[in-house]
Parts: C-alpha cells; sequence; structure tokens
C-alpha cells in the first residue's frame, strides 16, 4: 500500500496521530497526523493528498455510514483524522492555489432548537471538502438573506425538526426569493420531505447527512 | 431544599415493581387516585402543521377545543375510569406565557365540564417548554426565557393545571455533543454534573410554584438527553449500548426532581421512571407501542411494566380513516389499560405474568429494553443509591451499566453485533480515565474542548 493509501486507510479508521488511543488496534502507531507530515516531506503535493487521501477516505466513511457499517461517532473520529492532515495541508494548498469546491450556508430555521443534524450535515460537508457557514439554531430568514448577500455562489441549506417550525423553511426561502436571491436551497430534518421540498420550491432534500454532500455536489455540477 | 436519597430502596422486590401500583399514591382533583391500583390513559396531542402567531392564534385555540371535546367524548363512550391529559406547551406558547395559559384554560374548563355533566374523573398536566435552551450557550438562571419560563409555571397552575412537569434541558448543551462524539467525559459531565445541579435550581422552584397555587409538582424526564440518544441508536447514528448507559445515567438527575419535593407522576418520556419509581415509589407516566406515532422505540411492551399511566407521547391532530389522530391514540391507550387493569383485578400471580409477557418480549431484543428488566433495575437502583454524591451515583450508573451489558453479551442474554461490541469496548476504556472526583471533571471541562459550550456561573460552578 502506497503511502497516499495508508493515509487514506487511516482516515477511514479515524485514527489522528501516534498519541490517539482510538482506534484501540492503532494506539502508538502513526496517523493522519503524522503520514501527511512524511507525505508532504517526500513532496507528494498537498493537493493530491487532499483529493486521494483525506476526501477520498471520507468519502468511503459516509458510504460506510450510509451502509449501516458506522455510527457517527466513527465518522467523528475519521473527521476529526482528516482535519489533523488538513491542518498541515492547508498553507500548502493556498500556495498551489487550490480552492474549496463550494461554500454552503447552513442553519436551523427559525423557532428551532434542534442542531445536532444540522451539526452532522455541517461535518459531513466539511469532510467532504466544502466551506461550511454555520448560522446556528433558532435562525431568522434576515441572517439567510444576509448570509445569501454575502455568499451569492453558496447553496443554502435549512433544517427543522417541527411540524410547527417546519414552514419557516418556506418563508426563508420566500424572503430570500423576495429580496432577489437566487441561491439554491436544500432542506433537511425530520419534518422535512421530499414533497414538503417541492411544495416550498426548494432545490433539493436530503434525508440525512451522510447524502448531503452528494445532494449538494450534484446541485453544482459535481456529481450526477 | 434538596432531601438526600435513602440508602434503601422503597421497591426492593422486582415481584412488587409492577403497574398500577405504586407505594406513594397521587391524589387528583377530579376523584381519583394515580398509583392506587388501576392504570390510567395519559393523552397527549400537538398542532398540525401551522405557524402559531397572532394571525393563527384563533385557529390554535380552536383545535384545541376541538381536541379536547373529542377525546373526552371517545374516553366517555368508552368507560374509562379516569383520564389524565396532557398539554406540552409549544416554544411561542412559552415564550408568551399568557398564550400557553389560555389553551391551559381552555382546557381545563372543558374538563371540568365533562367531569360535572358525565363524570368523567380526570387531571390535566401542564409542560411548559425549557425555552431556556434557545440561545447557546443558554443562560440557565437568568435572561428574559428564564424569566418567561417561570411566569409560564405560574400562569397555568392559576389558569387551571392539575399538574406541572417539565422536560428540562440543563447540560443538553454540552450532551448533544458530547452524544454523537460518543465522549463518556462529556457525557458524564452533562448528566452528573451540571444537569443535576439544573434540577435541583429549577425544581426547588417549580415546587414551590406548584405550593402556591395549589398543584401537584409532578415531575420531569431524561428526554432531552436519552430519547435523544434512543432516536439517534434507532436510526444507526450511535450505538445502542451508549443510549442504554445514558438512559441508567439519567436516573440520577430525574431523581433530582423527588428530592426537591416533586410527588409524580412521572413524565411519559422519562424511561428512566421505573428506576424512579423503586427509588422513591411514586408512581409513574410510561410509553411505549403507543407512542410509536410520536417516535419509535424498541421498548414498546416493556416499557408498560411498571407503568401508572400509559401514555402516547405526543400525536398530531391529523385525520385518519377512524377519527383524528388524539382519538384514535387515546382508544389505544384505554384497550391497552383495560388488560392491565383486569390483570391487576385477578390478583397477584395474574399481574406478575402479564408483567412478565410485556418483560420477556422485548428483553432480549435490546439493550434499552434489558436495563428495563425488574430485576436489574432493582439491581442497579440499589448499587446506584449506595453511593454519596450525585456525581458518583452517575459514575456508578454508567459502570454497571457497562459491565451488566458485557455480562448479558458473554451469556447472549441480548445479542450484541460487532460494531456494538467495539463501541462497547471503546466506552470502557473511556471510563476508566474519568475522574473519580468532581471537582477535577470540572476543572477539565473548564478548559476543554466543551468550555465555549456552557456557562459555568449558570450551574454555580
Amino acid at each position: 500500500m502506497n503511502l497516499i493509501e495508508v493515509i487514506k486507510e487511516n482516515v477511514i479508521r479515524g485514527h489522528t496521530d501516534s498519541n490517539a488511543k482510538y482506534p484501540p488496534d492503532l494506539a502508538g502507531k502513526p496517523g493522519v497526523k503524522d503520514l501527511v507530515q512524511n507525505a508532504i516531506d517526500e513532496m507528494i503535493p498537498a493537493s493530491q493528498i487532499l483529493n486521494e487521501s483525506l476526501i477520498a477516505g471520507m468519502e468511503i466513511v459516509g458510504s460506510k455510514f450510509s451502509a449501516g457499517e458506522y455510527f457517527v461517532p466513527d465518522m467523528l473520529l475519521s473527521a476529526q483524522a482528516m482535519k489533523s492532515g488538513m491542518q498541515i495541508i492547508e498553507p500548502l494548498l493556498k500556495s498551489e492555489d487550490s480552492k474549496k469546491i463550494g461554500t454552503v450556508v447552513i442553519g436551523t430555521v427559525k423557532g428551532d432548537m434542534h442542531d445536532i443534524g444540522k451539526n452532522l450535515v455541517r461535518m459531513m460537508l466539511e469532510g467532504g471538502g466544502f466551506e461550511v457557514i454555520d448560522l446556528g439554531i433558532n435562525t431568522p430568514p434576515e441572517k439567510f438573506i444576509e448570509a445569501a448577500k454575502k455568499y451569492p455562489d453558496a447553496i443554502i441549506g435549512m433544517s427543522a425538526l417541527l411540524t410547527t417550525t417546519m414552514e419557516n423553511m418556506r418563508i426563508s426561502i420566500e424572503a430570500l426569493r423576495a429580496n432577489g436571491l437566487n441561491n439554491k436551497v436544500i432542506i433537511g430534518g425530520a419534518a422535512a420531505s421530499q414533497k414538503f421540498a417541492d411544495e416550498i420550491h426548494a432545490d433539493g432534500f436530503t434525508r440525512d447527512a451522510a447524502q448531503s454532500v452528494q445532494l449538494v455536489k450534484r446541485l453544482i455540477g459535481l456529481a450526477a | 431544599m434538596i432531601s438526600t436519597v435513602e440508602k434503601k430502596l422503597i421497591i426492593s422486590n422486582p415481584d412488587e415493581l409492577f403497574f398500577g401500583l405504586a407505594p406513594k399514591p397521587v391524589k387528583c382533583q377530579r376523584g381519583f387516585e394515580i398509583g392506587n391500583g388501576v392504570v390510567y390513559p395519559e393523552i397527549n396531542f400537538t398542532l398540525p402543521q401551522i405557524i402559531i402567531n397572532e394571525s393563527t392564534w384563533k385557529e390554535v385555540k380552536s383545535i384545541y377545543t376541538e381536541i379536547i371535546g373529542e377525546v373526552c367524548k371517545r374516553a366517555i363512550e368508552l368507560k374509562t375510569p379516569a383520564l389524565v391529559v396532557e398539554f406540552e406547551l409549544l416554544p411561542p406558547m412559552t415564550m408568551n406565557p399568557e398564550w400557553g395559559a389560555e389553551i391551559t384554560k381552555i382546557l381545563s374548563e372543558n374538563l371540568d365540564v365533562f367531569y360535572k355533566k358525565s363524570g368523567l374523573k380526570s387531571a390535566l398536566r401542564v409542560t411548559p417548554v425549557d425555552i431556556r435552551d434557545t440561545n447557546r450557550p443558554p443562560l440557565m438562571r437568568s435572561g428574559e426565557l428564564t424569566v418567561n419560563m417561570f411566569r409560564s409555571f405560574e400562569l397555568c397552575a392559576q389558569a387551571g393545571a392539575d399538574m406541572l412537569s417539565i422536560e428540562s434541558t440543563g447540560g443538553k448543551e454540552v450532551h448533544d455533543d458530547a452524544l454523537v462524539n460518543a465522549d463518556l467525559s462529556g457525557i458524564i459531565f452533562s448528566l452528573g454534573i451540571l444537569a443535576v445541579k439544573d434540577m435541583q435550581y429549577l425544581w426547588e422552584r417549580v415546587v414551590d410554584i406548584s405550593k402556591n397555587h395549589n398543584v401537584i409538582p409532578a415531575g420531569d424526564t431524561g428526554c432531552a438527553f436519552a430519547n435523544t440518544a434512543m432516536i439517534l441508536a434507532d436510526k444507526g447514528m450511535i450505538p445502542k449500548t451508549l443510549a442504554a448507559v445514558i438512559r441508567v445515567a439519567t436516573v440520577v438527575r430525574s431523581l433530582q426532581a423527588y428530592l426537591a419535593g416533586a410527588i409524580g407522576p412521572s413524565k411519559d418520556c422519562a424511561y428512566e421512571g421505573p428506576y424512579i419509581k423503586a427509588i422513591t415509589g411514586i408512581p409513574i407516566s410510561m410509553e411505549g407501542k403507543t407512542s410509536a406515532c410520536a417516535h419509535l422505540s424498541y421498548l414498546g411492551n416493556i416499557a408498560s411494566a411498571a407503568a401508572d399511566l400509559w401514555s402516547n407521547e405526543s400525536v398530531q391532530n391529523v385525520k385518519l380513516l377512524s377519527a383524528y389522530a388524539p382519538v384514535v391514540s387515546l382508544e389505544q391507550l384505554i384497550y391497552d389499560c383495560r388488560l392491565m387493569n383486569l390483570a391487576l383485578k385477578n390478583g397477584n400471580e395474574f399481574t406478575l405474568k402479564y408483567r412478565n409477557l410485556m418483560v420477556e418480549s422485548d428483553a432480549g431484543l435490546d439493550p434499552q429494553a434489558y436495563i428495563l428488566k425488574p430485576e436489574i433495575i432493582i439491581s442497579l437502583s440499589q448499587k446506584i443509591i449506595q453511593e454519596d454524591s450525585p456525581y458518583k451515583m452517575t459514575l456508578c450508573a454508567v459502570d454497571e451499566t457497562l459491565k451488566l451489558l458485557r455480562d448479558a453479551s458473554d451469556k447472549k442474554e441480548i445479542k450484541l453485533n460487532e460494531m456494538e461490541l467495539r463501541w462497547l469496548d471503546i466506552l470502557s476504556m473511556q471510563f476508566d480515565e474519568i475522574p473519580g472526583d468532581e471537582i477535577n471533571l470540572i476543572k477539565k471541562m473548564k478548559n476543554g474542548i466543551y468550555a465555549d459550550k456552557f456557562l459555568p456561573a449558570e450551574y454555580d460552578i
């Protein structure tokens, strides 16, 4: 297995560095952080490490989660491992003029305080190579508008758990359009459905965090 | 004033932990007593898809008026011995306490009418929302949201509530992150320190309000923690073993309400209720297969084994083929209660047989059900109450549950897959590193990854 593959494997296993105790069978062995440094020392381009090790590893992690082979804590260990590698290559990526593949603004809509699902979406999107602007919980339409103006190319993600707050997704989308903002909008959360997304003219609906990456990639033309 | 836990269980024999009978029954104003030999239905309902604001308020009131009328009518037709109605306020109804009080008044007046006209015995449980969780990090003891939450208790008590409850959230701001990371130190800090301190603060005040208005300080639930875990486990997002561990850990924080003077019945979604019943002797409300309208679970039958009230959690007021959903839910609850009450009427042997069928039908299929077996409840409760502080009790709950699940898996009493066993190992490794001393964990957390999630002063730490 070459170094790129080893790093990818360590992302999948969620092994950050030689000090990490998890997973127990890898404790004491080099992890993503150590291996990425080795790769840099071997002059492997940062963009190759990013795409072929870190993002590729997280893609497999997302698939494992969707297939019921991983729990969220497994994904988060992988995300942490990925982040430790990112910290090393980020300065180099800037000099290689490598860009994030896109920006996503996310928030739980007004009146709704639930954010576990939203936070998982953020983590998966970051793992997928996106820049994520998190507006938090109880987000009024004005905040979505403000963010949409600041990030005109961003996809906007709205989340709601309650049947009494899901209407605020409709109101937020209407407010965006009334302000002439045409950012694509995706929705998710226990109360949402594809039918509701169609009804409120959202551009997409995601059933879970793992699917959100594919959905966003599809909307920006990076996936079929 | 928070009292200390007795070192002896009120119910120490598993065969005395069953539905319908609690050592400390609770008397209600409209003619019946909970926990005195009969299981009663507790119906809860919520609005269909609607925004709550001034322009829709008239419609909101008419929906609640219609629901309570239909529910009472069906309760009389099915001859239920009594009915408990729970009104869980929605966030706007707690943020505007007058709104919650208005609905409380509507429900209470309707229950009065049906009591006087048709003899329907009833009680109204009112549950304001813990709106302090609206902002993060939350202000738990100050600010407009806290003021409005307590005012909501006051106004609802004045408006006709018979019992006050809440699904309190102290510590949730740390627990949410700790849960998805399966980080036991964060979970124990949240439940064994933050949640405990907030419960003590909150329930001393709710008990005072209840006394001032002559209503029942009923109880709380670990819903914000353990039910979140249960739902995430159900979706395959976290290990079920972790959800089971968290359930037992919530016993200690939920117990604080009763040590502060709450007298039950506990909240329906508190699946830790049977532990509370064993420790304190208060009657409990439970939900199981009849709450599938609100959320799925693996505890459909076993949840009713020690229930004194049998609930549907909540159902939206939508039309089904037969009737509106709250009426359908009530009918299901009443038939379940009829069977339990018939078992009770036929004596102890019959009751235990029926209880055991409900227990055994679920217990081996999921670790969250396994920890609700009566003999396990008694055994774990006995160990937990021997500890001297809520923190040490929480540590004990976690440690003993981890060992219990490992043992049960080894003995093949529950089946855990490879992923579950892997996480059981990781959780046990994590537990070994958690300080035995509360002060040290607080110090670690104040400087650790959750430092920006909570405000220590709001918990007096």
